[in-house]
Order: C-alpha cells, then sequence, then structure tokens
C-alpha cells in the first residue's frame, strides 16, 4: 500500500475523517460558488444542517448540465489565480466540460495515482509506459504525476504510432503499460504483425481504464500480452484517473474514500441504495479545492461492496462499471455524446437530421460509423458533390469529437425507428458482459 | 430548352432498383433513358422518363430521396464522329459536363445524349444557334 494510514483505516474512523472533510467542502461550496449556494437554499440546507455522514443524501445533486450551464469557470471555489491546471473532456452538446486544479489538488491526484500504481504492483523499480493521451484529457497527465511521485521510470509515449510504442516497450524495458483495454489489445495485435513477442519482454502489469471493458477482454489482454490487467476508474469531473483501482484480487476496484465519497443511487428516483444494490455512481469530493463536487451524478452504472478484502484495503469496492444511464458512448477513451452529432448535422443545414452511430471493434480498436440519412435538400445528382457533401460531415464530426469516423450516407427512413424515436446508437463491442 | 432527369439516391442493396423500376412500372410511368453512378455505398440513379413530375410525386411518396435535374438533351447524329463534334462544340463554348450519358431513340437514325452541365442556363444560350441540336421536354419524353 502507498498510504498505509489512509487506505487500511478502520472504517469508523475513516467515516470521522470523510465527515470532517464534507463539511469543510460544503461549507466551501456554499461560501464560494453562487449555483451550490443557490441550489442549497432552494434545498432549505445549509452547511450547518450537516451532522453526520448520512445527512448527505439531503444534499442536492450535481449534473453534467450543471456543469455545461457553469461553462467554464461558473463552480470553480478556488481564485483562478490558485489554479494552476485545466482539464477538459466532452460535453453533451458543443461544450466541453472543464475541470480545474490548485496544487494542493494536483497533490491529492498525484497520491491517488501513486495509491493506484501501488495497488496494481507497481513501484520505483518500474519504468511505466504511459500511452494514455497527454492534453486536456486527463488520462495521460494524471496518470503521468502519479507515476513520478511513485518513483518510477515514467515513459510519457502518449497514445499513437504504435510501432513505435511497441519499440520503446522493448527497448527501454517497460514494466508496467498505462493505455485503455482496447489499446492494449491492439497493441498485442501490431506485435504478432511485427513478429514482436510481448511474453518475452519485462512487461508484468497493465493499468487500463478511461472505457468500460468486460472480464473476457482482461482475459484475452493478460494472456495477450503475458501481464496482470488492472482496471482503473476515474472521471475527469471527479480528479481524472485514480479514483479508484484493483487490487491483486481483481474482485472490484477499490475506491480513495478518504478523497472521494461514493454512492449509488436508483437512476430515476435519486434514492440512496444500500451496498450490493445496482444503480447509478455518485461522488462527493472531500478534499478538492478547485473544483469540488457535491453529489456528483456520473451516469456510470456500478454496485459498492463495504466487505472486507484479503489485500488489506478497508475501502469500498465497486463493480467494474456495468453500463451507462444516459447514451454517452466511450470510443478509443473519448467521451461521445450522440447530441454532438446531432449539433453537427443541424449546424450543416440539415433541418431533421437522422442519424444513427454504428460502433464496432474491428482489428481491437473502436470504430465509428456515422450513417445519416440522405434529404432531399443535402441530395445532388453528381457523385462529386455527395462525395464533398460527406467529407465536410465527416471533418466536422472529427473536429468536434476528436476522433476519426467514417460517415456514410444511407436512404432516408433507413435508420430503424421504434415508437417513432429513431435507434441512434448500435454498439456491436459488448462491452458490459462478463 | 432545359429538360427534366430525375435523380434518385440508392443505397447498395440488392433488389432496390427493381423496387423504384417497379414503383414507376405501376403508375405507368415509362423509362426513357436511365444512367447509374455509384460509389462503394451509395449509388444515384439518373432517369429521363415520359412524365417527371408524376415520376417525382411517386417516388417520394414511397420515402425515396429524389430530385428534379437540369439536363440538356442534345440530338446526336447515329454515326462515327456524331458524338465527338457536339463535345468539340461544347468544349469550344467553354462548357463543362458534369457527367453524360446517351441513349438511341424509335427512329434510330439519331441518338439522344443527355448532359448536365455545371451552369445549364449558360450552356443552353451558348448553344441555342449553334449546330449543335437541342431537344425540348416535349419531344424528349416522346422520342
Amino acid at each position: 500500500m502507498w498510504s498505509p494510514e489512509y487506505e487500511g483505516m478502520a472504517a469508523e474512523r475513516r467515516r470521522e475523517l470523510q465527515f470532517k472533510r464534507l463539511k469543510a467542502t460544503v461549507e466551501r461550496v456554499y461560501n464560494r460558488v453562487a449555483f451550490y449556494r443557490k441550489k442549497m437554499e432552494q434545498a432549505g440546507i445549509t452547511p450547518a444542517d450537516l451532522r453526520s455522514l448520512d445527512d448527505l443524501k439531503y444534499l442536492p445533486f450535481t449534473t453534467k448540465e450543471d456543469l455545461r450551464l457553469n461553462y467554464p469557470f461558473g463552480l470553480f471555489a478556488a481564485e483562478l489565480d490558485e489554479v494552476v491546471r485545466i482539464h477538459a473532456s466532452s460535453g453533451t452538446t458543443g461544450k466541453m466540460t472543464v475541470v480545474g486544479y490548485t496544487k494542493n489538488d494536483l497533490g491529492v491526484w498525484s497520491e491517488v495515482m501513486a495509491r493506484s500504481i501501488t495497488s496494481a504492483g507497481g513501484g520505483r523499480h518500474d519504468r511505466i509506459q504511459i500511452a494514455y493521451g497527454y492534453g486536456l484529457f486527463t488520462g495521460g497527465l494524471g496518470a503521468h504525476y502519479g507515476a513520478e511521485l511513485v518513483g518510477a521510470m515514467v515513459v510519457p509515449t502518449s497514445g499513437g504510432n504504435t510501432k513505435r510504442q511497441l519499440q520503446v516497450m522493448r527497448d527501454f524495458g517497460v514494466t508496467i503499460l498505462a493505455c485503455t483495454p482496447s489499446y492494449a489489445l491492439y497493441m498485442a495485435e501490431t506485435a504478432r504483425e511485427e513478429g514482436l513477442d510481448l511474453h518475452a519482454l519485462p512487461l508484468r502489469v497493465g493499468i487500463f481504464g478511461a472505457e468500460p471493458w468486460s472480464e473476457q477482454m482482461r482475459q484475452r489482454i493478460e494472456a495477450e500480452l503475458g501481464i496482470k490487467a488492472y482496471d482503473i476508474y476515474g472521471l475527469s469531473e471527479i480528479i481524472g484517473p485514480g479514483v479508484a483501482i484493483e487490487c491483486a484480487e481483481q474482485n472490484g476496484l477499490h475506491i480513495m474514500e478518504d478523497h472521494f465519497l461514493p454512492e449509488v443511487i436508483d437512476p430515476a428516483t435519486g434514492r440512496p441504495l444500500a451496498d450490493g444494490e445496482k444503480g447509478e455512481l455518485v461522488f462527493t469530493t472531500l478534499t478538492k479545492e478547485a473544483f469540488p463536487l457535491i453529489r456528483y451524478r456520473t451516469r456510470d452504472l456500478s454496485i459498492l461492496y463495504a466487505e472486507a478484502c484479503a489485500c488489506g484495503r478497508t475501502t469500498k469496492r465497486m463493480h467494474r462499471i456495468l453500463g451507462r444511464t444516459d447514451d454517452m458512448l466511450i470510443i478509443r477513451g473519448v467521451n461521445v455524446f450522440p447530441s454532438q452529432i446531432e449539433s453537427v448535422l443541424l449546424e450543416n443545414g440539415d433541418a431533421t437530421p437522422h442519424y444513427q452511430l454504428v460502433v464496432d471493434r474491428k482489428g481491437n480498436l473502436d470504430d465509428l460509423e456515422v450513417r445519416v440519412e440522405v434529404s432531399e435538400e443535402m441530395f445532388a445528382s453528381e457523385i462529386r458533390k455527395l462525395e464533398a457533401l460527406e467529407a465536410n460531415i465527416k471533418r466536422k464530426i472529427e473536429s468536434a469529437l476528436g476522433i476519426n469516423v467514417r460517415v456514410k450516407l444511407v436512404e432516408p427512413k433507413s435508420i430503424p425507428r421504434s415508437e417513432g424515436k429513431a435507434v441512434r446508437v448500435v454498439d456491436r463491442r459488448n462491452l458490459y458482459n462478463g | 430548352m432545359k429538360v427534366k432527369q430525375i435523380s434518385v439516391f440508392l443505397e447498395n442493396k440488392s433488389g432496390r432498383l427493381a423496387q423504384v423500376t417497379k414503383i414507376l412500372g405501376d403508375n405507368r410511368i415509362n423509362i426513357r433513358a436511365l444512367a447509374i453512378a455509384d460509389t462503394a455505398d451509395y449509388g444515384i440513379l439518373r432517369l429521363i422518363v415520359n412524365d417527371p413530375a408524376k415520376a417525382v410525386a411517386v417516388l417520394r411518396a414511397e420515402g425515396l430521396t429524389v430530385r428534379e435535374t437540369e439536363v440538356i438533351a442534345v440530338e446526336v447524329p447515329d454515326q462515327p464522329g456524331g458524338l465527338a463534334a457536339v463535345l468539340q462544340e461544347l468544349d469550344a463554348k467553354g462548357i463543362n459536363i458534369e457527367y453524360m450519358y446517351a441513349f438511341v431513340g424509335k427512329t434510330a437514325a439519331n441518338a439522344i445524349v443527355i448532359f448536365r452541365v455545371e451552369e445549364t442556363d449558360r450552356a443552353v444560350a451558348l448553344l441555342e444557334n449553334s449546330r449543335v441540336k437541342l431537344l425540348p421536354e416535349s419531344e424528349l419524353y416522346h422520342y
């Protein structure tokens, strides 16, 4: 354990610590963020009303829509001069979800990532190749600072250029790979084509996250790369990677509970559910300064477990993500909302866009095909013009989403509609099974 | 002397062409000429019919993406060099062709070539008093 004092803390003591921190966080946002103060006033609650951890349930939820309405810095609870880092992820429409960090926040983030790497069996003797994207996306830099704190040798390859990734992995003697699980499989496939035997390399551990994956996929990754593969969970709103990670038991992800207070609720009613019940994950940050969140609805479905774990950590564990309550897709680690594509088509002058996203995994990489029904306004009798239309839609979607897509023009009414509502997403990847 | 072509968007799926021609046949619309341009995923069916307005209406009613496209129809002597002479004339007048296709009418002495050009009105004006013989709608649809 990286921080045995906190990771192995007795449950009762942890609850005391959580309550103390919760109260401080609620006071912070109540005093500093107009949005939270207003929401709490509407709910008829003040920070003084919080008498125990159980009172958490009286606090209002925060949603992704709230983040959008307060774009870009409206929910920040620190002076902007104190903010030393910004990250952002896709929003549901044109606007990104923006998050900020103070120096202390980056310290917390490095701490939880260091715990995560330690939980996956990593340490200062390891060489960690970080093939998550570096940039506004939290994956790359988040893992990077944690790995430095651990004292490992960091190899910051970022995403892409798979052959070079493999060359680096072999030549630098990389022992831990951090990337999305689908990219790990893609690397394995490329290694095969290149005649590189991954089993013969010192690589022994994978820390994979930023997209859901199944138990079958873990087994495949472990077999093909000859490693032990750990599931890591995080989202930029809460902090980025490092909110939770598996231990050697690989039986649920330990939540960094002294920093992030988890709940599972019924997504329909908002009612808190008991441990062991499946529902929507909700997090309250307990130590963040720049971007604290109160009861943030993640839209991820999971189950919490409070039972003791053989690894010695006393924190609650969450089941690997079991699905989503909304239509968000994660494609090559990037969050994609169908509404983003709708906005692009509307901008393109298509009055009633009918489209469908078909997601598949081809050669271990996510493939997104955007099918667009050709309306009479868009239609022309020249192939040249239709190809230009296709290319234009493709370019705009790629610029909005930040990932490559294929655009396919289809006939009107060819996209199946159920009860008048188009089926927007066909996901053939089978992510949540097993 | 512009004439109307019907353009239909079709996905590359078996039976689509049969379906479109059946709709036209059921509505007693006669196809005078046809051409298809295709890509890997879709095709564009271009039709000259005896009743363009009705053809558009019935195809649209069946949910197809269909459009009337302005083209010009040129009568070309059905003999060696016939088409070359017309193309030379178009080139000399600076008329750019998007696509073209030909069919032979009932008399067989002449062929009809359908041209989709960049600026149809300008092309018609340029060709009106030239050696190139443009066919009016009334003649084309029943040629």
